[in-house]
């Protein structure tokens, strides 16, 4: 069938099987491989991307369900050089180590983020329930939401 | 993946005439449990009718009621500021269902037409006195969840909305599975001016009310001598029948205790 989306800002008329995943076509036609396919359960959280501003599975989600919306993925959060202040916190606080969880794990956050700006720890590890990581115990990817946090909420980032 | 037709129903009729083509058709709402089913090849249908273009969502507060069409997101029941008002364990119901990728896709129709013996919505349409509003009929919560993932839905049967009686106060508990976040036991109770119901879900293969708990009412301290009957309660390897007793009356005591 014959789709249209938007992703990361250009608009692209896809051909795609009725039964193809989002996931599948971000990156197989499109070749966007940031979004990554971590289980075959929907729970791990690796392939978590933002259709019409809100994170969503896009292993759980048909490509022909997005039709006509807007996604983004990791590759579209930077602007230009110049990282996102969730992928610059993540950094800075040594939040991944093999980093395989880690485009989901910052799709997450930026919504989280998006919809409570005054986050506390325990909301952000609520709110990362959804993304399931196997190297750091969490410890550093919570501190590097909280900091994304205030670097998104700061008067500079806006 | 087994490979399937998919088409965008435009209304509810629409819906259902695209249902009768197959005998293998399924309505896709939010597709949070339908699709992971489709793709461990748990679930094989011909034909995927998604229903997100059929002018089925919306929330709607009366006088005495809430009506939630069934197209509705988790993520949009816990956040609307007219259900927290009038029925705050039903926004606190819908922030705990799964994660918030689950919430900002799942709806309302999907989870009960779904019928999961661990989802949180059946305890809330029972403790709420309920109705379910199909294409067809009006069918009351009691009436609809028959047993494990069993409803009395017919085949194409399709819900259109959800109508809730506006308690006079209510409130969830939840003893969420750490891994799944489906409920190992979820307690949903509500006071109306003359009754205190409870609606129980994760205990047994299908929700239930706790009838002899509810004419104990509010103020009771200790639920250990009230009945229950736990012959059709779960009993795997996350938590024994005997525990889910257990939970149900410590979760019940605190949503009691909440009201």
């Amino acid at each position: 069938m014959q789709i249209q989306l938007t992703v990361n800002n250009t608009v692209h008329r896809l051909d795609v099987p009725d039964s193809a995943l989002l996931v599948e076509v971000l990156r197989g036609q499109l070749g966007l491989t940031g979004t990554h396919i971590g289980c075959d359960t929907s729970q791990c959280g690796a392939c978590v991307v933002h259709v019409d501003g809100r994170s969503v599975k896009s292993c759980t989600m048909l490509a022909a369900q997005a039709d006509g919306q807007e996604v983004i993925t990791i590759e579209g959060l930077a602007a230009g050089e110049a990282l996102h202040p969730m992928q610059d916190a993540f950094r800075n606080c040594h939040g991944l180590q093999c980093g395989f969880c880690t485009p989901g794990m910052i799709m997450s956050a930026v919504e989280l983020v998006q919809r409570s700006p005054g986050l506390t720890e325990a909301e952000v590890r609520k709110g990362l329930e959804g993304n399931i990581c196997r190297c750091t115990g969490y410890q550093n990817i919570v501190k590097a939401v909280l900091e994304g946090a205030s670097g998104m909420n700061a008067p500079a980032a806006s | 993946m087994n490979r399937f037709v998919y088409s965008k129903a435009t209304s509810p009729r629409d819906a259902v005439r695209s249902h009768g083509k197959s005998t293998k058709a399924k309505y896709l709402a939010g597709g949070q449990t339908l699709l992971p089913a489709i793709k461990q090849l748990l679930d094989a249908p011909e034909r995927l009718i998604d229903l997100s273009g059929a002018g089925l969502e919306g929330i709607d507060v009366g006088r005495k009621t809430i009506t939630i069409g069934a197209m509705t997101r988790h993520a949009d029941v816990a956040a609307s500021e007219q259900v927290r008002e009038a029925i705050p364990g039903l926004a606190d119901l819908a922030a705990q269902i799964g994660d918030a990728q689950v919430r900002n896709r799942g709806t309302i129709g999907g989870s009960v037409a779904n019928s999961d013996p661990a989802a949180d919505y059946p305890a809330a349409l029972l403790a709420l006195s309920a109705i379910v509003h199909t294409n067809a009929r009006k069918i009351l919560a009691e009436r609809f969840f028959l047993g494990l993932f069993k409803n009395a839905l017919k085949s194409g049967e399709l819900i259109t909305k959800i109508e809730f009686q506006i308690p006079t106060t209510s409130a969830y508990e939840k003893f969420p599975n750490p891994a799944s976040r489906y409920a190992i036991v979820g307690v949903f109770a509500a006071n109306f001016d003359q009754s205190t119901r409870i609606g129980v879900t994760g205990a047994a293969h299908s929700a239930f009310r706790w009838m002899e708990a509810e004419d104990h009412g509010r103020g009771i301290k200790n639920l250990s001598n009230v009945g229950l009957d736990q012959s059709t309660f779960n009993n795997d390897i996350y938590a024994s029948a005997t525990y889910r007793a257990h939970l149900l009356r410590v979760l019940t005591l605190r949503a009691l205790g909440r009201l």
